[in-house]
């Protein structure tokens, strides 16, 4: 603005004669422009490294919240009225009791230990239950039906709470938040902070969503996201035991052997353009394929694990063949002076050679494969429960299961917002996963890249 | 035999071959390896391959053919009218497959014996029910020429998997046998084994083009099949996205594409100025700590998964956006509805291709020679004045490739335009609108319940292969730009 104003009154930008000591307008406009230049310069870098800041600590602030969950101590009385009314023991007939006749001792469970700490309350008893997750009666009933000598005795039990209790003790369920919330009421979260500061009701550790298996929608607090790790495992075998070998296979003959020819061009050209075609156009290509023309099982890791092989052959082909002519014409052309056939050469020498580098883009190629999710949707690795672990490694392959990034998928559709926090964990997990294997790779890098 | 234990099979048998050609090479040198012409290992390696790659071969591709074989055989047996109505042969032909599939698991179970199975009629027994039972859902009752087509069929897997099992074991052995039986001192083992792995390695090569092939043929067949059903006009020309499953659904591009290419618009306004400028400092302000330190940290928004973008969009800037825009929001205008906009998976999208577009234009002006820096420089120019008119003009093909490339990449994203753009298809310029995009589509059309006889689902390929064909296209502009306008320094 000075500058302008100084123009406007008329001086000569640069009079001859001037001093050297005193910048001419010219000069301090050209200096300030060059201090603007260099400001946009840092505020690129800062605003890039911001998005990075906040990105991560959102992830870290909303995710951590799901590796902890709320657990309610009680002691249950097995009574054998309700579970083995005949009193013979007879696992045949414990197990015609369905997880409705579990009910009834988990509401006399909480009413004894609201009786006992001597809480005062006008909740019914199915209120009290409520406090406690769905999945508490299952939980009672998987250990009833594996201890049935336990039946008619008083057994302590670490059941889940229900997810908005959990919501509540970590504070994203308020109590202004669930004024029309029909699950829960005021009057149980008094309860819960009765039962708090008794020591009855505790937020630990949980291990379970690390191993456990997904749930259905109404039960949030029970989901976990082992089973979809297998998932991922499976697909990754897949990725490695295909991918690895040809790649490294056509990277051989595309840097040692292909003459230059219009095949060998037209591979190239192939190559570079499979590294930038969308992922989702794999999915396409896996669900015409695989799935239509070839009828292999929908939502199979092995068909997921076939798609992912074919997105990252391009990735592990170019990272290869760096590592191949990283290796030094001397070395083959010593082999040869010696009497090695070129195929001998090759495999003898120059590959033990950029072993390390070839090593390094595979894990870098099977930490992208294992981040990816758009072809998974199309392959049928997202709609359903994933709740089974699978049983052996062809079950593994074959069976539907879901993926890491397509469960976190998964329950960032649904509609609890306690599905959220598991969808963050989940991202936690994936990333930790994925700084390993990065991690990994610049370690080998550093370790055995060697510099000619 | 399942086809595991077929491979299983085979490996063991080429192990075998490895040590018993490698033994007798020996034994024909009488225990002399250096009267044979190679190693011994060569030798064995000749009868594993042998054994191995013809028969593995075949497997893969009777697999590979077996399916379409039966198809047309079974679909040949149905008669014409015998299809319903309102049906198609696709319809009725996945209805046979079912209902085989359920013979296959009602055997496997134990409810039917495979004599049962057989002769299964359909008013016999309640096939449906028992169906139901192994898990098979079908949507109304099995008719008899489904039943019969679905026999057939059973018969003809069953032929073919055994025919398939005793080819892929003859194969086998007789490349055992053969290859054994060739072996002598003076047999070139290791020029014939050379010529093998080469024609491997060269099949290996050759998957890439397989791929693309594949790719292209499968949305190609489909979208043929779309344009039989729809016409092509209503897809390239007409207004309106509605797809409705009942039937007389308007299926057009044109909403999609404007989606598209606006949040890729937005995603490009945010990445080029940060990524461009980022990168100018980076490379020619920026100290050798800084640089160690602030380039590593801006790839890493690089190598996070587009699912955690996804995440970040629905449930981070989507509900600030709506707190700011929204009904009662900050500003007080009502300009948002929910917290899905084109405006929020623009911004994610944007920050996300930052390093795409900062690391190729960073090595972009590293190849500008410093000679012309320093001519510059000597003539008295700022640094400034020397990136903005010395720098920027030599690398501008470079950079404007490398926003093409971020341009296709935007274009082709998927899971952040799912979980943050909307699902309404509609023309409308407002930036905080839910606009939907051609990747979501596709995702939207092709997951849950498809049938590959209406064009509702068969629309995802022809926009699949518009998409491929985008994409495709962007990426060969980048590189015919960076090739034909590329300064020559040296």
């Amino acid at each position: 603005m000075t500058d302008l104003s100084q123009n406007t009154s008329g001086t000569v930008p640069r009079k001859h004669g001037g001093s050297l000591l005193e910048q001419s307008p010219h000069t301090k406009k050209r200096n300030a422009a060059e201090t603007r230049f260099k400001a946009y310069g840092i505020a690129a870098i800062a605003a890039g490294l911001l998005m990075l800041a906040v990105l991560v600590t959102t992830i870290v602030g909303k995710g951590t919240g799901a590796f902890q969950q709320t657990f309610v101590t009680l002691q249950v009385d097995l009574l054998e009225q309700k579970l083995d009314k005949k009193g013979n023991r007879d696992l045949a007939d414990i197990k015609k009791v369905t997880t409705f006749g579990y009910a009834p001792i988990i509401k006399g469970a909480m009413t004894s230990v609201v009786e006992e700490l001597g809480i005062e309350t006008g909740l019914k008893a199915k209120q009290l239950a409520a406090i406690l997750s769905k999945d508490a009666a299952a939980q009672l009933r998987e250990y009833v039906i594996a201890n049935p000598d336990q039946i008619g005795q008083t057994v302590e039990f670490r059941f889940l709470a229900s997810s908005r209790v959990d919501g509540y003790l970590k504070g994203r369920v308020t109590r202004a938040s669930i004024e029309r919330d029909k699950n829960i009421s005021p009057e149980q979260l008094d309860i819960v902070d009765a039962l708090a500061v008794a020591g009855a009701l505790e937020k630990t550790f949980n291990l379970d969503f690390i191993l456990g298996a997904d749930a259905s929608d109404a039960r949030p607090e029970a989901a976990g996201i082992g089973v979809a790790m297998l998932g991922s495992l499976s697909m990754m075998l897949v990725v490695l035991a295909l991918a690895l070998p040809i790649g490294v296979a056509a990277s051989i003959y595309l840097e040692e052997f292909a003459p230059q020819n219009w095949l060998t061009y037209m591979i190239e050209v192939n190559i570079s353009n499979l590294a930038a075609v969308p992922s989702i156009v794999f999915g396409i290509l896996g669900l015409a394929v695989f799935i239509n023309y070839m009828h292999l099982p929908t939502s199979a890791p092995l068909v997921g694990g076939l798609v992912l092989t074919l997105m990252t052959l391009p990735t592990i082909i170019i990272s290869t063949r760096a590592a191949l002519k990283a290796v030094p014409p001397s070395i083959r052309d010593a082999a040869l002076g010696v009497g090695a056939s070129k195929m001998q050469a090759v495999f003898h020498h120059v590959l033990p050679l950029a072993a390390p580098g070839i090593l390094t883009g595979t894990i870098i190629g099977l930490a992208q494969a294992l981040g990816e999710t758009a072809p998974l949707l199309l392959i049928g690795m997202v709609g359903f429960i994933a709740s089974n672990a699978p049983e052996s490694l062809a079950d593994g392959l074959l069976a539907p299961n879901s993926a890491m990034p397509a469960q976190i998928y998964e329950w960032a559709k649904r509609a609890d917002p306690a599905f959220y926090e598991r969808a963050w964990g989940g991202i936690i997990i994936l990333l930790i996963f994925l700084v390993t294997m990065n991690t990994l790779a610049v370690i080998l890098r550093r370790r055995f890249e060697r510099r000619w | 035999m399942p086809t595991f234990w077929l491979v299983a099979l085979l490996l063991a048998l080429s192990a075998a071959g490895y040590n018993g050609g490698r033994r007798r090479a020996i034994a024909t040198a009488a225990g002399n390896v250096k009267d044979l012409h190679s190693l011994p290992s060569y030798y064995g390696y000749h009868v594993a391959l042998a054994a191995f790659v013809p028969s593995i071969a075949a497997l893969a591709v009777w697999l590979l053919a077996q399916p379409v074989f039966i198809e047309t055989r079974v679909s040949g047996m149905i008669p014409a009218e015998a299809i319903p109505e309102s049906s198609s042969i696709g319809l009725v032909m996945s209805d046979v497959r079912r209902v085989a599939e359920g013979l296959d698991l009602a055997v496997e179970q134990g409810l039917l014996t495979p004599r049962e199975a057989r002769n299964a009629s359909a008013g016999a027994q309640d096939l449906r029910a028992l169906m139901g039972e192994v898990g098979v859902a079908l949507g109304s009752k099995v008719r008899p020429e489904a039943l019969s087509a679905a026999q057939a069929y059973r018969n003809l897997s069953q032929n073919g998997r055994d025919a398939m099992t005793a080819v892929v074991a003859l194969l086998a052995i007789g490349g055992f046998v053969f290859a054994y039986m060739r072996i002598h001192k003076d047999f070139r083992a290791r020029n014939v084994v050379e010529r093998a792995v080469l024609a491997l390695l060269i099949l290996a090569a050759s998957l890439a083009i397989l791929t693309t092939v594949g790719i292209v043929l499968s949305m190609l067949f489909e979208t043929k099949n779309f344009f039989g059903l729809h016409s092509w006009t209503d897809f390239f020309f007409g207004s309106t996205w509605a797809p409705n499953f009942r039937g007389g659904s308007e299926l057009s591009i044109l909403p999609l594409l404007w989606g598209t290419l606006y949040i890729s618009f937005i995603a490009l306004l945010v990445a080029v100025p940060v990524g461009l400028f980022a990168a100018i400092y980076l490379s020619e302000y920026a100290s050798g700590a800084v640089r160690a330190f602030a380039k590593p940290l801006l790839e890493i928004l690089a190598g996070i998964p587009t699912i955690v973008y996804g995440l970040f969009a629905l449930l981070t800037v989507g509900p600030a956006l709506a707190d700011l825009f929204g009904k009662g929001g900050l500003l007080g205008v009502e300009w948002m509805a929910g917290a899905t906009s084109v405006l929020t998976a623009g911004l994610v999208m944007g920050i996300m291709l930052i390093p795409f577009v900062s690391s190729l234009s960073d090595d972009i002006i590293n190849a500008v020679p410093q000679a012309m820096r320093d001519g510059s420089l000597g003539l008295g120019a700022t640094k400034s004045e020397t990136v903005r008119q010395v720098v920027m003009p030599a690398a501008l093909p470079g950079i404007v490739g490398a926003v093409l490339l971020a341009a296709s990449r935007a274009i082709g994203e998927t899971m952040i335009v799912v979980m943050g753009a909307g699902a309404i298809a509609k023309f409308s310029a407002n930036p905080l609108d839910s606009m939907t995009t051609i990747t979501t589509r596709i995702v939207s059309q092709l997951t849950g319940d498809t049938d590959f006889a209406s064009p509702e689902t068969l629309v995802a390929f022809a926009l699949g292969l518009t998409l491929f064909v985008l994409t495709l296209g962007l990426n060969v502009l980048a590189l015919y730009i960076v090739r034909t306008y590329r300064e020559q320094y040296e």
